[in-house]
């Protein structure tokens, strides 16, 4: 299988002022499937044009399997993308678009006709090859642009949103159609969403990019479960976020104070060094609050109590949310599965908030809100 | 690092060579020439003097024959914007297929000849024109009234020419106003005709504002109709410019004019800056974006006052209708509506259409048209000097076609595709030659290809001709490049296309129809083009217009009617092409 590794170091665009790439470095090992993700404007296009070979860096490096390719056209860089729109090329019918990359390769016909036929299979559009692009629903072109990015086996692919203009259950299925492909052909990937639930579901790595820089990479369980920032918390799923201030750090986690409480509590670590007297936040992800009547739960490692302001019902999820009893700490959400028959609880009524020690995880305050 | 700068000197070196062709073309042929002009007009024999215009304004005469010039242009102006108004506003709302109809209309109109259009006036108007013949059988008048040139013959060639440039400029405009917002106003409580004055109307002005800047200015310039319907009390200024060239070969003194009439379009350019923004110029895009007026606050208000009022007007006067026309979804013309428009293009169309029977007739261009003979056909086929003429102008027509694309694509690639520096001075600079009036291109250009033995060379015409079409290639193809996908591109070479190949396989055969379109265009635009033939060609180099000017100014003949009628079937087909093209580019 064809693939390659590529490496980033200190990579920067700027558009006149205002700098759209700040120095970036990044690894992509052989065969991985790294997702960038990101809210809009944060970058991602940028560095995956550069990485094309689409835009010129201001300065830094790119390299593909140690060869520096910094400065190459991107024709030469052997490297496949799939774009937002698919950019499947009006004039052509399906398979003169899928045979254009073999012909700029200067492939013979016989083989080009071959590996675009089998291109379709891999798609299973093999029927639509007579056709012109503006004949296909929009799935069907997402699929044709996949096919043409395969033929001619780049070793690296870019996709950018390439999911971003199709209905929920379509999207679905076409991620698991290029996590198949992505299997099969064994070949390095670099994938661009603002969708995080997308990135959660497909990615080996998540790369996440705040205004023009990255934010965190690593694991989807990394990002999800020890956030470095309140960016990251923020930006991956809901979270509660509490105020607290370090008491003190040991070998397996931090004693932290919550505002307006006196009892010290527990919460671990994301790799971040803390001292003690820093203001932190303390965060505990919905559905890793444990809710009660008042008064229960003495194994918990943090305790509050709280008013039931509203339920809310979303197909697998119910969500409770909460006002806290102390002053000035923000309102809370809780989540569990939903279960058939009548609401255990009222609006209106006193609940008990609890979390497990390994559950509060400690983010620096420095940046953020 | 080396390797960026190598890549930024080879950006800078291929901008220079996209844009110094156009650039080059423009400062030789209408900077410098212009400017030879104007300096003729200060410097005579011995040194500078201001001898020329003293000699301007020593006499009413002068200033009498601008002072018409202005009435002419400006009631024209008025005439054209507000029948032209609800013939665009028509032709936005109207279904796809009424809208192909109606444009071709407009666009035929458009196309064919000022100086058939002119003619088939005078024919129309003739003493045994169809006018007079049926004021005579309607009872009306006993004998031919002379109907020619005066004052309203004039204005209604003026009108004929100008008005499908004024609905065009709308069309531009409206089609871009978003069709929910009337109807948003419909459905928090606004009655149809406060709808209309109050939303659609201000959202349109911009339109109507650079419709109206487009046909005053074109008037200002033309000598073809009043030359040709008007009588010596109708003598406009660029006639006086021919004169001077033609008879006396003054240059100081047509410099001097020209002067004057440069002045006169710079104020209306300046004061119309001053109102709107030259920015709204470009029309397309303004209402989306619409920057507020420039108009001070209770000049702002007394308008919005007026708005109201009309508003109300319409309602008022709506209501009284029967309920089953108050009703009607607001989407669709009324009948007045449409038949007023319907008028309009039968008028403005029908006078080349009724040359088409006589030049098949034996009876001279009397109405009605009596008896069948190819005649006509056959003296004009027969000429070497129609013949001729036909040729020159197809070689001609072509040419410029050829280096105006050659010339004015890059220009719009560079104008579109890259961050230079001060694109809105150098659109300026490239549209100029649609702001210069063209007698003074024409005259200039004369002076110059005189003194390098250009005059009645096809190469001269064709960079003259080239100097007026290319704003228009470069005004297409930008909008063409607008609406075209650079990811496109960016996919090619992802793909592993060169530069090149990217050109060949996926640029060019996408952008085809749309340079297709452009080229018909400056064809076009050489293939009509009267002002620059009129001084540097004769005889047996002169081209088709310029051929039939020196006809028709001689005498009125069948012969011109047969001519006529070619042409207009030339450009019927041409724009029948023109349109498949479009409606190709604009299927995928
Ligand atoms: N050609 C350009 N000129 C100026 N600014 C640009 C250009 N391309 C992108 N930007 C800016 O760079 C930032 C990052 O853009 P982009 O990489 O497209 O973001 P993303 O893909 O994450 O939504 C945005 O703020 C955008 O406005
Ligand atoms: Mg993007």
């Amino acid at each position: 299988m064809v693939s390659s590794s590529l490496r980033i170091h200190e990579l920067c665009k700027r558009y006149g002022d205002f700098v759209a790439l700040a120095p970036t470095s990044l690894d992509v090992a052989r065969g991985e499937f790294l997702t960038l993700l990101g809210p809009s404007g944060s970058g991602k296009t940028t560095l995956l044009s550069l990485i094309a070979g689409l835009a010129h860096p201001d300065e830094g490096r790119i390299l593909i399997d140690d060869a520096d390719v910094t400065h190459s056209p991107a024709y030469d860089r052997d490297i496949g993308v799939v774009f937002q729109n698919y950019a499947l090329f009006p004039h052509m019918t399906i398979e003169d678009n899928i045979a254009f990359p073999l012909k700029m390769r200067k492939v013979a016909d016989t083989e080009a006709r071959r590996r675009t036929a089998e291109a379709l299979e891999t798609v299973r559009l093999p029927h639509v090859a007579k056709r012109y692009p503006r004949e296909l629903s929009g799935g069907q072109q997402q699929r044709i642009a996949l096919a043409r990015c395969i033929v001619y086996r780049p070793a690296i692919i870019l996709m950018d949103e390439p999911l971003g203009a199709l209905d929920k259950k379509l999207r679905d299925q076409m991620q698991l159609e290029i996590k198949r492909i992505h299997r099969e052909l064994g070949t390095t990937i670099v994938y661009v969403t603002h969708d995080q639930e997308e990135a959660m579901t497909m990615s080996d790595r998540i790369c996440l990019m705040n205004a023009g820089a990255i934010e965190q990479i690593g694991t989807p369980q990394d990002l999800y479960f020890r956030p470095r920032s309140v960016f990251v918390a923020d930006f991956l799923g809901e979270s509660n976020l509490l105020s607290a201030t370090v008491r003190g750090v040991d070998s397996d986690g931090l004693d932290v104070v919550l505002a307006a409480q006196a009892a010290p509590s527990r919460a671990v670590g994301n790799g971040s060094i803390f001292a003690a007297g820093e203001p932190i936040k303390v965060m505990v992800r919905p559905q890793n609050l444990v809710v009660g009547d008042a008064g229960g739960g003495d194994q918990l490692a943090g305790r509050l109590s709280g008013r039931l302001l509203d339920v809310m019902i979303s197909g697998s999820l119910t969500r409770l949310y909460i006002a806290p009893e102390t002053a000035g700490m923000p309102q809370l959400v809780a989540a569990h599965p939903t279960r058939s028959g009548a609401a255990p609880y009222e609006i209106g009524q006193l609940l008990s908030l609890g979390w497990h020690a390994t559950d509060a995880v400690a983010i620096s305050d420095g940046k953020g809100i | 690092m080396a390797a960026p700068r190598a890549i930024q000197r080879n950006l800078a070196w291929t901008r220079a060579a996209m844009g110094a062709p156009l650039v080059l073309l423009l400062v030789l042929f209408l900077v410098y020439p212009v400017g030879q002009l104007l300096l003729l007009s200060v410097y005579g024999e011995s040194g500078f003097t201001l001898a020329q215009y003293r000699q301007l304004f020593a006499s009413s005469v002068y200033l009498d024959v601008l002072l018409i010039t202005l009435k002419i242009s400006l009631v024209t102006t008025l005439i054209c914007v507000v029948t032209g108004y609800p013939i665009a506003y028509l032709i936005s709302v109207v279904d796809k297929k009424r809208k192909t109809t109606l444009l071709f209309w407009v666009l035929l109109s458009f196309w064919t000849s000022f100086l058939v259009r002119a003619f088939a006036w005078i024919v129309l108007l003739g003493r045994n024109g169809v006018i007079n013949k049926l004021l005579i059988s309607l009872g009306i008048i006993s004998s031919p009234a002379s109907l020619l040139y005066n004052f309203g013959s004039v204005l209604v060639g003026m009108v004929n020419a100008l008005l499908p440039l004024a609905v065009l400029t709308m069309l531009a405009v409206m089609e871009n106003i978003d069709r929910t917002l009337p109807r948003a106003a419909a459905t928090l409580g606004a009655r149809p005709g406060m709808a209309f004055w109050k939303i659609y109307f201000p959202l349109s002005l911009p339109g109507v504002a650079a419709a109206g800047i487009m046909v005053f200015v074109t008037a200002i310039g033309f000598f073809i109709v009043p030359a040709l319907l008007g009588g010596r009390r109708e003598t406009m200024i660029t006639q006086l410019i021919i004169d001077q060239v033609q008879q006396t070969m003054n240059w100081g003194f047509a410099g001097a004019i020209s002067v004057l009439l440069l002045f006169v379009v710079f104020i209306v350019f300046a004061a119309y800056d001053r109102l709107l923004g030259l920015s709204t110029m470009t029309g397309a895009a303004a209402p989306r974006n619409a920057t507020p007026s420039r108009l001070s606050g209770p000049l702002q208000k007394a308008g919005d006052a007026l708005l109201t009022l009309l508003g109300a007007i319409s309602d008022r006067i709506l209501r009284l209708l029967p309920s089953r026309r108050r009703d009607r979804n607001p989407d669709q013309a009324g009948m007045g509506l449409q038949a007023f428009v319907w008028i309009m293009l039968l008028i403005i169309s029908a006078p080349t259409i009724l040359m088409i029977p006589l030049s098949f007739g034996t009876g001279g261009l009397n109405w009605p048209p009596q008896g069948f003979t190819l005649h006509w056909y056959e003296t004009v086929l027969s000429s070497p000097l129609w013949t001729q003429a036909m040729l020159r102008s197809l070689l001609v027509g072509v040419g410029t076609g050829l280096l105006a694309m050659l010339i004015g694509t890059p220009a719009a690639f560079l104008l579109v595709r890259s961050d230079i520096r001060g694109k809105a001075a150098w659109l300026a600079f490239i549209l100029s030659p649609i702001v210069v009036p063209r007698m003074i291109i024409a005259v200039g250009l004369f002076y110059v290809f005189a003194r390098m033995g250009l005059v009645g060379s096809a190469f001269g015409l064709i960079l003259g001709h080239t100097v007026v079409a290319v704003p228009y290639v470069v005004m297409t193809m930008m909008a063409v490049l607008r609406s075209y996908d650079t990811r496109l591109d960016h996919a090619a070479q992802s793909l592993g296309a060169r530069p090149i190949a990217t050109l060949r396989y996926v640029t060019f055969p996408i952008l085809g129809a749309g340079m297709m379109s452009s080229f018909l265009f400056a064809f076009a635009t050489s293939f009509d083009e009267l002002t620059i033939a009129l001084f540097a060609t004769g005889g047996l180099n002169a081209t088709l217009p310029k051929q039939f000017w020196d006809e028709v100014t001689l005498q009125v003949s069948p012969a011109i009617a047969a001519v006529s009628t070619c042409l207009f079937v030339f450009m019927g087909l041409l724009i029948f092409v023109a349109e498949r093209l479009r409606r190709r580019a604009a299927a995928r």
